[in-house]
């Protein structure tokens, strides 16, 4: 329920991202590219939090996350720390990889959150599985599987939908519509207007949302998964959004038109969601900024921390490819 | 008790034993429900388990082991099966790059056993009958088992559902209904790992698996009339491999035959026979000898199969080949 406690939060969270992805990108921008305090690059979902923000809200902590790559507003919520995230960027001592992977590629159990990896889509099919063993188990959880319009052309989404369909499993797939994967528009990715139209084909109700209006994503994927969970199967929410960025800090993405990211500023989904929550009287411009000061002051203390720790050196990592005991 | 059985019936077997004892097992592929798979091989157990324990799916490799993964992070042990192990080729990245991997880098054991009927001698060409075993070999994280026998495919398969990573399970569909032997009713292990001594001798080495383990001992059986007596070893498991019983086979007699049913050129022999050269070269009396199919896709018609696989006469051949130095 989109209480006025829940739309706080959700503003909170957008903002927390943006601050922290913020950074992301001004230290990759930087560094020293010889003693770099980012290993790798940032894939970043600045001006475009609202999809992962708004649906991972939406989740109950029961719930289980298949998240895409500009997740990071959704890993917060799930409860991933600020340190973890700095130190899985930086590839330090304490990074919850311990080095072996970098910036978005990790998922734990105790998020309950499935390990993305870079086959765009890979983790549609994954989401099957903790949707299959919830049935089996007699757990009225869901599962909510995102992923962007390039992951839409890949067999393997194809498959899993189909899969989800047939099986009636508990998972809400949202598809972040950017617009954008890394170089190639939409025309040039799918034939059709709205990816949301194939929900018929796989036998799933779907819907279109506006992706940059936090409450609204909110909304239709706390419906689509309270319905998950009643056993109804699962549902297909396409947010219309825009990459507002490159697809790494490395990629200047001047490919994209100049009148594209100009439609877009006005949409961005922390004016539109400050505008709303003006409308409803719950917060005023002071409180914006008192939410956004906070929130610096305390990534700021985390960096502080972060930077004093220790390198990564090798560590069981042959003994780790394999588990041990039953 | 043990009574003789088919290598078919000691996978089911493992199976519905597997599944009595730990509700978390269980069993999903194409028609592999109430029809019991195209081989037969789970028939029966969809009326024992139920079918959400034995599951049909829809025609979807990349999906079938990808809620594999899933349901294994989620706490079961999926053992989910690959009609034809040839149709892993369209599942290959969820083994690959999700699978395999998962473990090393988020911490999470993912106890699955994909079964993959694989292999040849069968005529049923390209598509039915390939042994894609040793591309897996390159992939760190996953055990990879090839049983021979009907007692190690049920004591392999129960020691592969058990074992916390995913293994590979890949059982030898000429064998289902070919090879009997004891097998006991209860529950047992096979160690993953552990190679089997198929056959004593002390003139020469023949290290194989799978498929091709009958075969050598039919070449053994035919060296032995020439007064050669072959060691035969069946490996069972390539990952983990059992340096020790093949060291130890190679130093007593000094010369090395490698046989795979799976082609020979960037085989699983090329690996056998550099680490041997690696580690023990002190030991060989003769180069070694490696013996697989030949570079060609799989033909369907018998006789172009048997000018594929290597040949009992051309094991004999090399076997007698190695005498000479």
């Amino acid at each position: 329920m989109l209480t006025p406690e829940k739309k706080l939060a959700l503003y909170r969270a957008l903002r927390l991202t943006r601050i922290f992805e913020d950074w992301i990108y001004y230290i990759c921008h930087n560094q020293n590219s010889q003693k770099p305090l980012i290993i790798g690059k940032g894939y970043l979902s600045t001006g475009q939090e609202a999809v992962s923000v708004g649906a991972a809200m939406a989740m109950e902590p029961a719930d289980w996350y298949a998240p895409s790559h500009r997740d990071i507003g959704g890993h917060l919520i799930r409860g991933v720390s600020l340190q973890e995230l700095l130190l899985q960027y930086m590839s330090r001592e304490g990074s919850p990889t311990k080095g072996r992977d970098g910036n978005v590629h990790f998922g734990f159990v105790r998020h309950k959150t499935l390990g993305f990896i870079s086959q765009m889509g890979a983790l549609t099919v994954a989401a099957n599985g903790v949707a299959t063993a919830m049935k089996m188990c007699g757990d009225k959880q869901a599962v909510l599987c995102c992923y962007g319009d390039g992951a839409s052309s890949s067999g393997v989404v194809h498959e899993a939908l189909n899969y989800a369909a047939v099986g009636k499993l508990p998972v809400v797939f949202v598809v972040n519509n950017n617009r954008w994967a890394i170089s190639t528009p939409l025309h040039e990715q799918m034939a059709i207007e709205n990816i949301a139209d194939r929900g018929t084909g796989y036998g799933m109700p779907s819907l279109i949302v506006e992706g940059n209006n936090v409450f609204a994503v909110y909304d239709a994927v706390y419906d689509a998964l309270k319905r998950a969970r009643a056993g109804a199967g699962p549902c297909l929410i396409e947010c219309k959004s825009m990459r507002m960025a490159g697809h790494g800090t490395h990629d200047m993405a001047k490919y994209v038109p100049d009148d594209e990211y100009a439609y877009w500023k006005t949409k961005d989904p922390i004016l539109w969601a400050e505008k709303l929550l003006l409308e409803d009287g719950l917060s005023n411009a002071e409180d914006f900024k008192a939410v956004e000061v906070e929130l610096k002051a305390e990534l700021e203390k985390v960096v502080e921390i972060c930077v004093q720790a220790g390198p990564i050196r090798p560590n069981h990592e042959l003994e780790d490819v394999f588990a041990e005991g039953k | 008790m043990t009574r003789e059985i088919y290598y078919a019936d000691a996978i089911r077997e493992a199976l519905a034993l597997a599944m009595r004892e730990d509700p978390s097992v269980y069993v999903f592929g194409e028609d592999v429900a109430a029809y019991g798979g195209v081989f037969g091989v789970t028939m029966g157990l969809a009326a024992e388990f139920g079918q959400q324990r034995v599951r049909n799916t829809p025609l979807s490799e990349a999906a079938i082991l990808g809620e594999a993964v899933g349901a294994a992070v989620y706490g079961m042990r999926p053992v989910p099966e690959i009609q034809f192990g040839d149709f892993i080729t369209s599942a290959m990245s969820q083994v690959v790059d999700l699978m395999a991997n998962y473990h090393y880098r988020n911490g999470t054991a993912l106890p699955i056993t994909v079964r993959l009927p694989s292999g040849g001698m069968l005529g049923i060409g390209n598509f039915h009958s390939n042994c894609w075993e040793n591309w897996f070999v390159h992939v760190p994280g996953l055990k990879i088992v090839v049983p021979a026998t009907a007692y190690d495919a049920k004591g392999l398969l129960l020691a592969a559902i058990r074992d916390p990573n995913p293994v590979l399970y890949f059982e030898q569909k000429r064998l289902y209904r070919l090879v009997k032997d004891d097998v006991p009713e209860a529950s047992y292990e096979v160690e993953i790992g552990k190679a089997r001594l198929a056959l004593e001798g002390n003139d020469l080495t023949i290290l194989t698996y799978g498929n091709m383990v009958l075969e050598a001992l039919k070449a053994a059986h035919e060296l032995g009339k020439r007064g050669i007596k072959a060691e035969v070893i069946d490996l069972r498991s390539l990952v983990p491999l059992d340096k020790e019983l093949i060291f130890s086979s190679v130093s007593k007699t000094n010369r090395v035959l490698i046989l795979h049913e799976a082609r020979k050129v960037a085989g699983f022999g090329g690996e056998l026979a550099a680490l041997i050269t690696e580690e023990i070269f002190d030991e060989l009396a003769a180069p070694i000898i490696r013996l697989g199919a030949k570079s060609m896709p799989v033909p369907m018609n018998p006789n172009l199969e048997a000018f594929y696989l290597p040949s009992i006469q051309d094991v004999v051949a090399a076997g007698e080949r190695l005498m000479k130095y």
